[in-house]
């Protein structure tokens, strides 16, 4: 066929008009349209019945009471709860990501052993067999006292179950985890004896002194202390923090008081010394004194002179002149121990001295000041069932006052003086300062059982991993502790059944006792821990599941304080950073990241500053007045005495010239790749270094070099 | 149908002296809003933070340096003028994005979006976010989605929504308990109720009982400097986002420290000094 010009045009024309007129062209267009909105991967979350529960979180030593929506059934979103004695409505990013801690990658899913250095999965029964057989080993060569246990914290009825299980078992080596919690009971024990713990009203105190410890940045029960830092102002209240780095406390405090690392204990003692050479002290409490007040009072004058404080603290003798006549004035002062978040590496002294001038204003058991509160005691557990062979082991001598002095003892033996040991809710090999050095003695260790949720540093150190349910999956009381002032016990319910084959870690003790059979199995004839948790509660349970808490103590604690200055007035040494290098390196409290147990959680580490990690690579910060030759943004290298890492530089006006500050709770190693690898764990850089009195790591920092890299 | 008969006009303030920097706003936003979150976030540019809190400094040297942070929601513009013409509603091509006259809130519509962007170049405060890849949660993270907003997928722009869901189901409720008003309890977005610090204040800027509208007290007037403005505060303190540029944002940000104000726009050497005195439209008191 022959296309000529008249043909051409005229098929063209037909071709253009067919397309127009056809329906193909507009179906393609519609199902591509309809296409390009089909994404069957995208999750379409089902709807249902909205409900609302009410739990309590113990995330961590807060103990807020939190509100869980659900659809179906199925927990959607965790909001504050209000009212609630703690937190009243507030709640924190780290509870509301509770969710995702029920589904985290790293959750345990069932019981595992350790073959060959790996894990696989094996069933509960023949979990608490395994642990059975060899614990009960220990019992049968007559050293019961070889099996140790550390614990998260030491209140509830969960620790409890644990302590009951050490003592029918026969080992007195019970050790818990530096909280905030352990070091305030310790410094209440030794100024005013035993079974006390602190309490600080700084809900109407009008004077609070922090010695570092971060109000917002986390210290204490943190949703509480924010809040009372958010009506601070309206109250007239005034703030002064004295710390190396204008933390976020400081940047609200009325005054921010630069201070040489480490030296908060002599500051405290200098302060001391002023309140009582101006005869600035309450000569009412001062009647309670005992123990060498004198001998105190005589030594301070001596060794603390102002000059004397001020070339060691850095801070100007007419500043701690006035700050602690201010102090020692106000109508309600409080200081405050504990720097960061008040837990980890700390000292006695500065714990002690801090809480002297607390004793020296006689602002003691007051509204506005600080409680010497007894330790709360509703929980009734029945004497332990103890053979000849436990009474033998717990009547021995404890192996260590703490973690590190007995990874100390364990490094330092050629044979493990721990056989066995037991790890509830703490994770002691990323979470203490030099974490390499845990690991080695935990490897000296035959045999470990972690009783976690996560599979964390110290899960992978263990043998067998027994899986707990987390807060929202189980039962238990949660007291509130961390320096609240009032004393509530929160019952915290399953929001929802264990997603994974878990238990309730008080079950899991109940197990293996039953498992070792004989005398242990009679101290926990409980079918249950639920039936556990109400009889040894059994004085507030009608009230704690009617109302969900119940308020131990609201009121001041009663009676009088006796105070003893035996410790201090011996001047103890305070313990300097480790190292001859040019700077010195402190830890640094974010609120965003969490530095124990759990890990943070994916939403936690979504929102941690570009300025405090990058990719994996590692911040730290330094004031640009001492940075050198370094860039901001500029990679260098970091050394201490215990290692050298690859860091990125931040310059921040807002620290001490002479200080490098890294973020605590970074650099995981676990199973999560939203949270592991990423940054440096800044206890791999530190040393621990024993506090003769109290037997507690108080390395808070350490000397160190940068150089650029 | 319900309908809405009042206008209102939501929007917060944020007190910027009680605000933390703890950055729960932010997560309660993404558990809110079911935001999903990948392996590395730390490159701000594609992390999506419907509520992003930035740290401000002083710019002083030690030991006169001082902080404060600033939580940013989307900014809910009512454009120039307060006509609604926001600057990310005037660009887009597909009207994913649009200006509710009935509540002052911009909208999103991920289904119609298709992702040009312009918006995210239009919007002066940074509060636009594309999702570059489709969201994935881990497995069986997806159960705690909630299934008031919808999750989305690659491809769209997503941001700050004041929680619309919720004023959604504040108005079912006014409207089942046969009330036309919504009560400023009814309707608070996420970041609101969680603040552990009581630095947010959400409600209706239209009602004198609320207490955002007490706060702020917007002026009614356009500022006699720049008509574009409108609804300026008459409260010394509170001061809004580039405010000059007339994009009238519904997001008021509260100071006692004059140089957290100031860092809330750009100044010129000198300007500060002449303008800041005019700020608070003392003319109209």
């Amino acid at each position: 066929m022959k296309v000529d010009r008249r043909s051409f045009l005229g098929l063209g024309i037909g071709a253009v008009a067919g397309i127009a007129i056809s329906p193909v062209g507009a179906k393609l267009t519609d199902d591509f349209s309809i296409w390009t909105q089909n994404w069957p991967w995208t999750p379409v979350p089902p709807d249902g019945e909205v409900s609302y529960d009410r739990t309590v979180c113990h995330l961590c030593p807060g103990a807020c009471g939190i509100s869980v929506r659900k659809i179906d059934g199925r927990p959607v979103k965790i909001e504050g709860l209000d009212p609630y004695p703690v937190n009243n409505g507030g709640v924190c990013l780290h509870g509301i990501a509770g969710l995702q801690y029920l589904y985290d990658p790293s959750r345990v899913k069932s019981p595992m052993k350790k073959v060959n250095n790996r894990f696989v999965p094996i069933s509960w029964d023949d979990a608490f067999t395994m642990v059975a057989a060899r614990l009960g080993e220990l019992r049968n060569d007559q050293n019961p006292e070889t099996l140790a246990c550390i614990s998260g914290s030491d209140q509830g009825s969960v620790p409890g179950l644990f302590k009951h299980f050490m003592a029918a078992f026969g080992s007195p080596n019970y050790l818990t985890m530096p909280d905030l919690e352990s070091w305030l009971i310790r410094t209440a024990k030794t100024l005013h004896g035993d079974a006390y713990t602190l309490g600080f009203d700084i809900d109407h105190s009008d004077f609070i002194l922090s010695f570092g410890a971060g109000l917002i940045d986390g210290w204490g029960s943190p949703v509480a202390c924010i809040q009372a830092m958010g009506t601070r102002r309206q109250r007239e209240s005034t703030l002064v923090q004295i710390e190396p780095r204008l933390s976020n406390t400081a940047a609200s405090a009325d005054r921010w008081i630069p201070i040489n690392p480490g030296t908060e204990a002599d500051l405290a003692m200098g302060m001391c010394a002023v309140l009582l050479k101006e005869n600035l002290f309450d000569p009412g409490f001062a009647q309670g004194f005992s123990g060498g007040f004198m001998r105190f009072t005589a030594m301070v004058q001596k060794e603390y002179p102002l000059d004397k404080v001020a070339g060691i603290t850095g801070i100007s003798a007419s500043d701690i002149q006035k700050t602690a006549v201010a102090f020692a004035k106000a109508k309600m002062p409080v200081a405050l121990p504990g720097k960061g978040r008040g837990e980890g590496a700390q000292n006695l002294k500065e714990f002690a001295a801090i809480h002297t001038l607390n004793c020296l204003s006689g602002n003691v058991n007051k509204q506005g000041g600080t409680f010497v509160k007894p330790l709360p005691k509703y929980l009734n557990f029945p004497d332990p069932v103890q053979d000849t062979v436990a009474l033998k082991g717990a009547g021995s001598a404890p192996l260590a006052g703490s973690v590190q002095e007995l990874v100390t003892r364990i490094d330092k033996s050629g044979e493990s003086p721990v056989k066995a040991l037991l790890v509830y809710n703490a994770n002691p090999c990323f979470a203490l300062n030099d974490p390499s050095r845990i690991r080695a003695a935990f490897e000296k260790i035959p045999f470990k059982v972690c009783v976690t949720s996560f599979m964390d540093e110290t899960a992978m150190a263990s043998d067998v991993i027994l899986p707990v349910s987390t807060f929202m999956e189980r039962m238990e009381d949660v007291p509130s502790k961390a320096g609240l002032a009032a004393t509530v016990v929160g019952l915290s319910k399953p929001m929802v059944k264990p997603v994974f084959n878990t238990r309730s870690p008080g079950d899991v003790v109940i197990g293996i006792a039953r498992a070792l059979g004989g005398d242990m199995a009679k101290s926990f004839a409980w079918n249950s821990y639920d039936a556990c948790l109400e009889q040894v509660t059994a004085r507030i349970w009608g009230p704690l599941v009617r109302k969900g808490h119940v308020v131990l103590s609201k009121n001041l604690p009663a009676g009088s304080v006796k105070t003893d200055f035996g410790f201090l007035a011996e001047n103890p040494e305070t313990v300097k950073p480790a190292g001859a290098l040019e700077f010195t390196l402190i830890p640094i409290d974010n609120f965003r990241v969490p530095p124990t147990v759990p890990a943070p959680s994916p939403f936690a580490i979504k929102i941690v500053s570009d300025r405090i990690l990058k990719g994996t690579d590692m911040f730290v910060e330094i004031n640009p007045q001492s940075a050198k030759n370094l860039k901001d943004g500029g990679f260098a290298t970091l050394t201490t005495p215990a290692g050298s890492v690859p860091v990125r530089v931040h310059f921040n006006d807002g620290i001490m010239p002479g200080v490098i500050g890294m973020v605590k709770g970074l650099g995981h190693t676990l199973d999560n790749r939203y949270v592991s690898g990423k940054g440096v764990n800044v206890n791999t850089l530190i040393s621990p270094k024993i506090e003769p009195d109290s037997g507690m790591d108080a390395a808070f920092c350490i000397k160190a070099g940068i150089s650029k890299a | 149908m319900i309908h809405d008969k009042k206008a209102h006009k939501y929007g917060m303030v944020i007190d910027l002296d009680k605000c933390t920097g703890c950055g729960t706003c932010a997560v309660s936003c993404m558990s809110e809003n079911n935001v999903p979150f990948k392996e590395d976030e730390s490159d701000k540019k594609d992390s999506i933070t419907w509520m992003r809190v930035y740290r401000l400094t002083n710019n002083k040297p030690f030991p006169d340096t001082e902080v404060a942070f600033l939580p940013r929601p989307c900014q809910h513009c009512g454009g120039k003028g307060d006509h609604g013409h926001s600057p990310c509603v005037s660009v887009c091509p597909a009207t994913a994005t649009d200006y509710g006259y009935d509540t002052g809130i911009v909208s999103q519509i991920y289904t119609r979006c298709f992702g040009c962007r312009y918006c995210m170049a239009a919007c002066p405060y940074h509060a636009r976010y594309f999702n570059w890849w489709d969201p994935v949660w881990p497995e069986g993270m997806e159960k705690y989605l909630s299934p008031n907003v919808s999750p989305r997928m690659r491809g769209v722009v997503e941001k700050c929504s004041f929680c619309y869901h919720r004023y959604q189901l504040a108005r079912e409720k006014a409207y089942a308990s046969g009330s036309d008003e919504i009560p400023e309890a009814d309707y608070q977005t996420a970041c609101t109720t969680a603040c552990p610090a009581g630095a947010i204040v959400f409600g209706d800027l239209n009602n004198p009982s609320h207490k955002v509208h007490q706060i702020v007290k917007p002026d009614p007037h356009p500022d006699p400097l720049n008509p574009d403005v409108v609804g300026k505060s008459r409260n010394p303190k509170v001061f809004r986002l580039l405010e000059r540029l007339g994009t009238n944002p519904k997001v008021y940000y509260m100071s006692e420290r004059e140089w957290v104000r100031k860092l809330g726009d750009h100044y010129l050497d000198g300007e500060w000094d002449k303008v800041k005195n005019v700020y608070g439209s003392a003319s109209h008191e």
